[in-house]
């Protein structure tokens, strides 16, 4: 066990130099990005927001519930077939057939090429489940058509999360899905995550539609308060135009009235609806609701054709800015509830290196005394290990450009700690070895060698704790296991390869010592 | 090499762990643990004040008049710092810690938000069960791991030192009822490891000696092999200590829970290699017959 060739000797030095270098690469910098790698730190670390949030998917069934009893409707009237009495109880449709159409509804339903009732090969699932109760039909989606229609949803609010976020402009957000209805939005640096978190909690829908003046809507009415509280207003359900058709939207400052507006600009299809409506109802009062709000009421003076147009009421440049900023990202497809946030201020995290960085080193010294005054020489020899472990520990963590975290800081330390064990039972028993076998290269090398399978019991079982760690925790309990884990491999290396290198030129060039350890 | 005679105290500290096992047990039942937002859900924040002489029942009472459900409060390090837990956490809402803040400034002066954590019912409950998980999983692990490497006699004696060194060390934080949070998990895991790793290495000790020994009783064997392994034992268990007081002095107060969980469990998994794993060897008559019969199969 103690000897080594020349290669090997080259290939130690040549790997523990590479790695250490890494370790150094934290504190220099380069032009060039591979040699200036630096280690990430973890939110709680460099301070910043984490944000869980949740999809209300509940709207969206309902809705697509609703026009999917349109759909089937207007489907079966084309093939002549007569149903009544449809409605929606909570997650089902309901209706009933004649008993002469009974067979024929239920084949067009439960049909693999069925029009209304899509099915999907890959998942041998039809997107609604149909339950047959005499003539009584009812339509439930599926667990797949569920788990589709959740992911698309996901798929869109995704998207528009990110541009918002990415038009607030903070830097390198981390936007990922999380299951099929939960998004994560990691915010690093984020100063002060109140902008965003109200950003995101609005679904932004933005529609046009007339107070109504009479009740004698086609469309039927509906009534909503205004933004401020103030106020109800009958508002017709007919829609003349909705976000949908935006393209441009900015803060502004309208130079009549001198307050802060923000102005839209609309595509083509938008300024023509937009003309149409606002020609015919010249001196009617048109609403402008957000997200079930009316934020203002103008009366329409002028048909407004130019496909351009001003929203007014009562905006600080910020609120214009945001409601802009809404406008342009598009509407979420269901409200996001942030179910989990944690964030951290750029002080503490700082707070939390200074801690970390003192207590590291605290720990590493009052570690290295102790070993120097119990073993010695070779108390040297195993610090040198622990001081290249240590290198080789932060090497590999910048150079994979792992996350470190508090806990992992904390993890760092304990590998400290821990990392000595290996060289102590080494070392124990060479002493043992020593008492019974006077040349001391065999004593040493049968000190290494009976020790090997303990030290490697001894390893994998902590290595075992990191690995489920790694995989069941978050956050920065997952950099705790990171750190612990590459921290017992960088151990296992630093006590074979360097402390053995050591110990083996060590007890060759004092083999006529009488006591060695 | 030492020689102390270590298992003339065998029974009497049986009845001590027992004992320890039963009055955490209890508490563990009737008291319960001391979830923090992580398990529980709702609402931390770290603040800072600017004005020095706000205290404890100052911030109390401004967060008791903003309707949170229960709310408590404690120093957190310096003398400006305090941690505030409630129970309310509203995700409907974007601008709940915003308004929070506002009303407090206007009670207290200016605050500074250093930390928020802020946890829903559902999360804080699939935390837990994952928290749950990964620490059956890791002793599951762990049994699978020694039941290869050894054979089911010294499985059962390092599975019963870790659920001791769990069980008591949950038990303290009961007692005292010291915050669960995901770091406790972690911690608690890494026990496990380490409990684990220090009952393996006298294990290994006594194997060998089963194998060199045939007339000595088990009885004896054990202490021989807790003695020769003894200045290992203790000397990692100091730099591990070292490494951990460290952490808890100097580490900051965010990972005092941790390290004290760390503490307590190295010095119950130190106690139990030698306490609890070898007298089960002894109860359970492990003789050189049993590894080798082991070893034929």
């Amino acid at each position: 066990m103690l000897y080594f060739s020349k290669l090997r000797i080259i290939s130690v030095i040549v790997f523990t130099v590479i790695f250490s270098y890494f370790a150094f690469s934290n504190f220099v910098k380069f032009d060039d990005k591979f040699f200036s790698k630096n280690i990430n730190l973890g939110l709680d670390l460099q301070g910043g927001s984490y944000l869980l949030l949740e999809i209300d998917n509940r709207p969206v069934i309902t809705q697509k519930l609703q026009a999917k009893i349109i759909e089937l409707k207007r489907y079966f009237k084309e093939k002549e077939i007569t149903l009544k009495n449809f409605s929606l109880k909570g997650d089902t449709i309901l209706f009933e057939t004649t008993d002469k159409e009974f067979e024929n509804v239920k084949n067009i339903l439960k049909d693999k090429e069925s029009d209304v009732n899509t099915y999907y090969p890959t998942y041998k699932s039809h997107e609604f489940d149909v339950i047959e109760d005499g003539n009584l039909f009812s339509l439930n989606y599926s667990r797949y058509g569920l788990v589709l229609l959740k992911n698309s949803s996901l798929d869109q609010a995704i998207e528009i999360v990110r541009r918002r976020v990415d038009e607030v402009g903070t830097n390198e957000p981390n936007i990922l899905k999380r299951g099929n209805d939960r998004i994560l939005v990691e915010l690093p640096g984020l100063d002060d995550p109140n902008r965003i978190k109200s950003l995101l909690g609005k679904t932004a829908n933005l529609t046009f539609q007339f107070i109504s003046q009479n009740n004698e809507e086609s469309f039927g009415t509906e009534k909503l308060s205004f933004e401020d509280g103030s106020r109800d207003a009958i508002v017709s359900k007919r829609i003349i135009l909705s976000g949908d058709n935006l393209v441009d939207a900015k803060p502004s400052m309208n130079s009549q009235t001198n307050e802060t507006v923000v102005s839209f600009s609309l595509d083509r299809v938008g300024a023509k609806k937009f003309g149409k409506a606002t020609s015919m109802g010249v001196g009617k009062q048109l609403a402008i609701v957000l997200d079930g709000k009316i934020i203002s009421a103008p009366t329409v003076r002028e048909p407004i054709i130019g496909g351009s147009g001003q929203i007014s009421g009562d905006f600080t440049f910020q609120s214009a800015t945001d409601l802009a900023l809404l406008l342009r990202s598009g509407a979420l497809p269901a409200p996001l509830n942030i179910i989990e946030e944690r964030t951290v201020g750029p002080d503490l995290g700082q707070d939390s290196i200074d801690a970390g960085i003192l207590s590291l080193f605290i720990g590493f010294l009052l570690v290295i005394l102790f070993m120097i005054y119990k073993y010695r020489a070779f108390g040297l020899i195993a610090n040198l290990a622990l001081v290249s472990n240590l290198f080789l520990l932060i090497g590999i963590l910048t150079l994979f450009e792992a996350t470190l975290t508090l806990p992992g800081i904390a993890g760092i330390i304990l590998t400290v700690g821990m990392a000595v064990d290996a060289n102590v039972l080494i070392f124990e028993r060479i002493k043992e070895e020593t008492k019974n076998e006077k040349n001391p290269i065999i004593a040493f090398d049968a000190g290494y060698t009976k020790s090997r399978t303990t030290i490697l019991d001894a390893n994998i079982t902590t290595l075992i704790a990191a690995f489920i760690l790694f995989f069941m925790g978050s956050g920065p309990v997952k950099g705790f296991s990171v750190t612990l884990g590459v921290g017992i491999l960088t151990t296992l290396f630093s006590v074979y390869f360097i402390a053995r290198l050591l110990t083996s030129l060590y007890v060759v060039k004092n083999k006529d010592k009488e006591q060695l350890l | 090499m030492s020689n102390i005679s270590f298992n003339k105290f065998y029974r009497k500290f049986n009845i001590l762990s027992l004992s320890l096992i039963v009055i955490s047990l209890v508490f563990l039942i009737f008291k319960g643990l001391n979830y923090g937002v992580d398990f529980k859900g709702g609402t931390l924040i770290e603040l800072r004040t600017t004005d020095k002489t706000n205290n404890i029942s100052l911030i109390r009472d401004s967060f008791n008049q903003m309707n949170l459900g229960d709310v408590s409060v404690k120093k957190f390090g310096n003398e400006t710092d305090f941690i505030v837990k409630f129970e309310k956490q509203n995700s409907n809402d974007p601008e709940f810690i915003k308004n929070i803040q506002n009303k407090l400034s206007s009670s207290i002066g200016d605050v500074d938000f250093r930390r928020v954590e802020n946890v829903g019912p559902k999360v804080s409950s699939e935390l837990l069960k994952s928290g749950i998980i990964a620490i059956s999983l890791s002793l599951a692990a762990m049994l699978l791991y020694i039941w290869i490497r050894f054979e089911w006699q010294f499985s059962l004696g390092a599975i019963l030192a870790i659920f001791h060194d769990v069980i008591i060390t949950l038990g303290i934080f009961s007692i005292f009822s010291l915050e669960i949070n995901l770091s406790i998990v972690a911690a608690v895991l890494t026990i496990v490891g380490y409990s684990m790793n220090d009952t393996v290495v006298i294990f290994d000790r006594v194997r060998e000696n089963l194998r060199k020994y045939s007339d000595i009783k088990i009885f004896d064997l054990t202490n021989i092999s807790i003695n020769e392994t003894l200045s290992r034992t203790i000397i990692t268990s100091v730099t591990t200590l070292l490494a951990l007081f460290s952490i808890y002095l100097f580490g900051g107060e965010i990972l005092k829970g941790f390290s004290l969980a760390m503490i307590l469990g190295v010095i119950f998994g130190t106690y139990s290699s030698i306490y609890i794993a070898n007298p089960i060897l002894v109860a359970l008559n492990v003789s050189q017959r049993t590894i080798v019969k082991e070893e034929k199969d």
